[in-house]
């Protein structure tokens, strides 16, 4: 099925078709990754490829036009070369061990202890979640750096100029009450499933991520019907960059506390009389980090994005 | 044959990469070239996420009744690997958005004709 | 604090880049990046003196030891290249403000300070891990804040550089997360020298075989070495000037360093001479970038253009360095990642001082320079002979042992045409020389002279490349220890 869907994005010349072939390839991957035991990641998968890609492609639609033109020029080299590297790819799938194999090297080596030992060093159930918080917790911090340059980068490109953000804006979802009334019922729900999330990381699939999403889907779902100016009252862009810039600043805090207290960066046990609660403590709060950056990042991108289409619509006026 | 069988899982992954690795290099709009890379990104992930799967095993979540668990490293390097990828998206579409005003197209050709006729 | 010197290398410009967003105005954002930049450059330098003296430093992040935790772990090879980099990024800094006075909008340039900071902490990340996927995040990090400082340049093109950069550079880093993965299933480990370890057991199969193929493919991207090169000249042509002193003096110098690393200290070596000849491949790659990028440096209208041609050689040399191996061979590639970050940075630099006061930096705008602004101009030919390899400059030197090694491996054919690549140098930096003094201005504007901390940065540059030409104890000692060290890794 995915690679129907695949095949349908290459022959498809209608963008929007694309975007919602692209939302399902997202939504097919999340099951897939079900199947395969992976929840967390299927959670994560399915908020970004079944929803920010789609949503995002969507407000880039809107500003550059959905039909897309003919050019058959550079195929035939391309398919060669894809050939050639998907011939090297099966190849070497050769050597790799049987699906699903318990014995495969990759299983056997470092995965054990995190299986074995997260139980009793870190104290949490999601072992997901140890490893990703704690065992490898700068791969974290780096992640976090990540989308941090992501809001930066898209900020430099589709800033918003203060002029532009008092113009009065169209508006098509003053129209629509019943959605704006629907909106309204929902947003709370929203945001207090994503501080569930959030902080229930440990305990099953969730975490800082996927709360930081969620939270901002919430904050995107208010925009969209009361428009980027009513947002902007509520939640400022100035408010949003400290905040993205003060989770990151919170992630590296906790490293640097630990530093201060004899331990090596981000090394959480150190945090308090007890290792584990130390740990518990750490995981916490650099989650957090993680969390409100996100949220941040995300509604910062929205609004660059949104806010472009305002400045479209002016432009045409 | 039986190579056929332990790893058709596999194969189909890598033919959804090269699918997506196609769509960005051979097709020229924008937007589909980063809706390609999603594509092969996406399909790396799959490849990742199969390695780590054991037969009989279930979600890598500490629980009494469960003996066997499937492989929780590659679920996150994925996790990271996924924001990475929405990183790039969102920042590549943001550059589409800027040549689409600056160029007034966002085919590939279209935008080497007017560098060159500038 | 000192035992904390590995981490702290890459966390203060990583902290210091959301610091950075958060107090930015006006000036405040240059000093304080400026800053954070400079102790950068401290902790590089002591860092190296201590590996130097005391050997390999490991650092086990979060407290859990290696594989089972990400390591730091800090050897000759890579102190010395968190020197280079923490330092071209601390000389470029030095004359950004004046430079994108010009060239980037005022309400943009905190968020041009906070993406080059986040650029250095990436960069000096990938340097300072140990752990394969780590490098991975890092070279994502710096990647997305390159194609950020790339975009704000002046020009439309710009942003088509930029955006053609990212479709190329997401792809090299997809491969070599490919790479990672593959060897991941086969091994079981992630960090490098556990890789090492494991790796020679399941050497015989297809997918390790594979998995080095996607990394090298991946960093030959980044690395922009021929023919996977074709995003840098428009990409150093377009990005605002001071950003391309900053990439050219250290971006491909860091995928170089990757090459390295992978091929000598993760990859059984002995392996990859008898299925493939790597070394082969290297040099026909190298020299081939070498002498077509030269060539097309000559018929390049615009200097910048013509200079970022001429990385792409120069960076055919240092793989063509790799290629020939043996402790020579390698000492000439570190030798040359050392003097061509100089020289580039002083040529891009000089360039940068023309863009600030002519806007542009095309042969024909740039005649009679020579007169106008003396001290940039000469700045600039001192960079030019570095890169041809006159003698009593830094370039000479890693000329020098390039073609030593060439020639101690019987390579006869090869020295002359490294030697072709020199002359062909000759000719497009006397074209840029021809301009600036023997030919006539096009109009009696008066220019002045560049702002004096470009002329600050830009001659501290020049003196580096004298003097490292002259007293070369500290870089061929340095290159010397590296590359025996990598050597004896060799099984």
């Amino acid at each position: 099925m995915l690679f129907a869907t695949a095949i349908g994005i290459v022959l498809s010349r209608d963008l929007i078709a694309v975007v919602m072939l692209t939302g399902i390839y997202g939504f097919l991957s999340a099951s897939f990754f079900v199947l395969m035991d992976a929840v967390d990641v299927a959670f994560t998968e399915a908020a970004v490829g079944a929803g920010i890609s789609p949503l995002l492609m969507l407000l880039t639609l809107a500003m550059v036009g959905r039909r897309e033109k003919a050019s058959r020029s550079r195929n035939f080299f391309a398919l060669m070369l894809v050939v050639i590297t998907g011939a090297l790819l099966m190849i070497g799938t050769f050597g790799m061990p049987a699906f699903g194999s318990a014995n495969a090297p990759a299983h056997m080596h470092v995965a054990p202890r995190y299986i074995e030992q997260s139980g009793t060093e870190i104290g949490i159930p999601n072992i997901v979640t140890s490893v990703l918080a704690s065992y490898r917790g700068f791969d974290t911090f780096g992640e976090v750096a990540v989308i941090f340059t992501a809001g930066i980068g898209v900020l430099s490109l589709l800033m918003l100029k203060p002029a532009q953000r008092k113009a009065p804006l169209s508006n098509v979802a003053k129209h629509h009450k019943v959605l704006r009334i629907v909106s309204k019922i929902l947003i709370p729900p929203i945001l207090l499933f994503a501080l569930y999330v959030q902080f229930h990381g440990d305990y099953g699939p969730g975490g800082g991520f996927q709360a930081g999403v969620i939270f901002a889907a919430g904050i995107i779902l208010y925009t969209m019907f009361f428009g980027v100016d009513v947002a902007q009252q509520v939640v400022s862009s100035a408010v949003l960059r400290v905040l993205a810039a003060f989770g990151v600043l919170l992630y590296g805090s906790v490293g640097l506390v630990s530093m201060l207290n004899g331990g090596e960066f981000l090394n959480y046990s150190v945090l308090a009389e007890n290792p584990l609660t130390g740990q518990h403590i750490g995981i916490l709060v650099i989650e957090l980090g993680v969390g409100i950056t996100v949220a941040a990042v995300m509604v910062m991108i929205f609004y660059c994005f949104a806010g472009q289409q305002n400045k479209k619509e002016e432009a045409e006026e | 044959m039986t190579l056929l069988m332990s790893h058709y899982n596999y194969w189909i992954v890598v033919a959804l990469m090269m699918v997506g690795f196609f769509i960005v290099i051979a097709q020229g709009n924008l937007v589909k070239k980063i809706v390609g890379l999603n594509i092969f990104q996406t399909s790396v992930f799959i490849l990742y996420i199969s390695a780590g799967k054991i037969h009989g095993g279930s979600a890598p979540i500490l629980n009494d009744s469960i003996t066997v668990y499937s492989n929780p490293l590659p679920h996150v390097l994925i996790l990271t690997a996924i924001v990475v990828g929405i990183a790039t998206t969102a920042l590549g579409l943001a550059l589409v958005i800027r040549i689409n005003k600056a160029y007034g197209t966002i085919e590939e050709s279209e935008i080497q004709q007017r560098d060159h006729s500038c | 604090m000192l035992s904390h010197l590995p981490i702290l290398q890459v966390i203060l410009p990583l902290l210091g880049a959301p610091a950075c967003l958060i107090l930015g105005r006006g000036k405040i954002a240059w000093l304080f990046a400026l800053l954070v930049s400079a102790l950068s450059f401290c902790i590089a330098a002591m860092l190296l003196h201590t590996v130097y003296h005391q050997g390999v430093i490991s650092y086990a992040l979060g407290g859990w030891q290696a594989p089972w935790g990400i390591e730091y772990r800090i050897d000759l090879l890579n102190a010395w290249l968190l020197l280079i980099v923490s330092g071209s990024s601390t000389v470029a800094l030095l004359a950004a403000q004046s430079s994108i006075n010009v060239e980037i909008a005022p309400e943009k340039q905190t968020i041009f300070f906070v993406a080059w900071l986040l650029c250095l902490a990436g960069l000096l990340g990938i340097l300072a891990t140990g752990d394969a996927f780590n490098v991975f995040v890092f070279l994502e990090v710096s990647s997305l804040s390159t194609y950020t400082l790339i975009s704000l340049g002046p020009h439309r093109q710009s942003l088509w550089a930029a955006f053609r950069y990212l479709i190329m550079g997401t792809i090299g880093a997809t491969f070599i997360l490919i790479g990672i993965g593959l060897m991941y299933i086969m091994t079981g480990t992630l960090n490098m020298q556990d890789l090492a370890q494991r790796l020679p057991l399941a050497s015989d199969s297809s997918t390790v075989f594979t998995a080095y193929a996607f990394i090298l493919v991946g960093i030959s991207l980044k690395l922009a070495l021929f023919p996977l090169h074709l995003w840098l000249p428009n990409a150093y042509n377009h990005a605002p000037s001071i950003v391309t002193t900053f990439l050219a003096a250290s971006a491909t110098k860091v995928a170089l360093y990757l090459l390295i690393r992978f091929t000598y200290t993760v990859f059984p070596s002995h392996f990859s001479q008898i299925d493939i000849p790597l070394e082969e491949i290297f040099i026909v790659l190298g020299i081939t970038g070498v002498l077509s990028a030269s060539v097309a440096a000559i018929y390049q209208a615009d200097v910048k253009r013509a200079i970022a041609y001429s990385s792409v050689a120069q960076i055919g040399y240092m793989v063509v360095g790799l290629g020939i191996g043996g402790v020579l061979g390698l000492q000439a590639t570190l030798l040359h990642v050392f003097n061509h970050a100089l020289m580039k940075a002083t040529l891009f630099m000089a360039l940068a001082a023309i863009a600030c006061r002519i806007g542009v930096t095309t042969l024909t705008s740039m005649q009679g320079l020579g007169r106008k602004m003396p001290w940039t101009s000469f700045g600039f030919v001192v960079g030019g002979l570095s890169l041809i390899g006159v003698p009593l400059t830094a370039g000479f030197i890693s000329k020098w042992y390039l073609v030593s090694a060439a020639a101690l491996s019987g390579r006869w054919g090869l020295v002359v045409l490294i030697m072709v690549g020199s002359l062909l140098a000759i000719v497009y930096i006397w074209r840029v020389v021809e301009a600036l003094y023997f030919k006539p201005a096009a109009d009696s504007t008066p220019i002045k002279e560049a702002p004096l901390a470009m002329l600050l940065a830009l001659w501290l540059l020049v003196f580096a490349n004298v003097y490292f030409g002259i007293d070369t104890r500290l870089p061929v000692s340095i290159s010397a220890e590296a590359a025996t060290a990598l050597q004896e890794g060799r099984p």
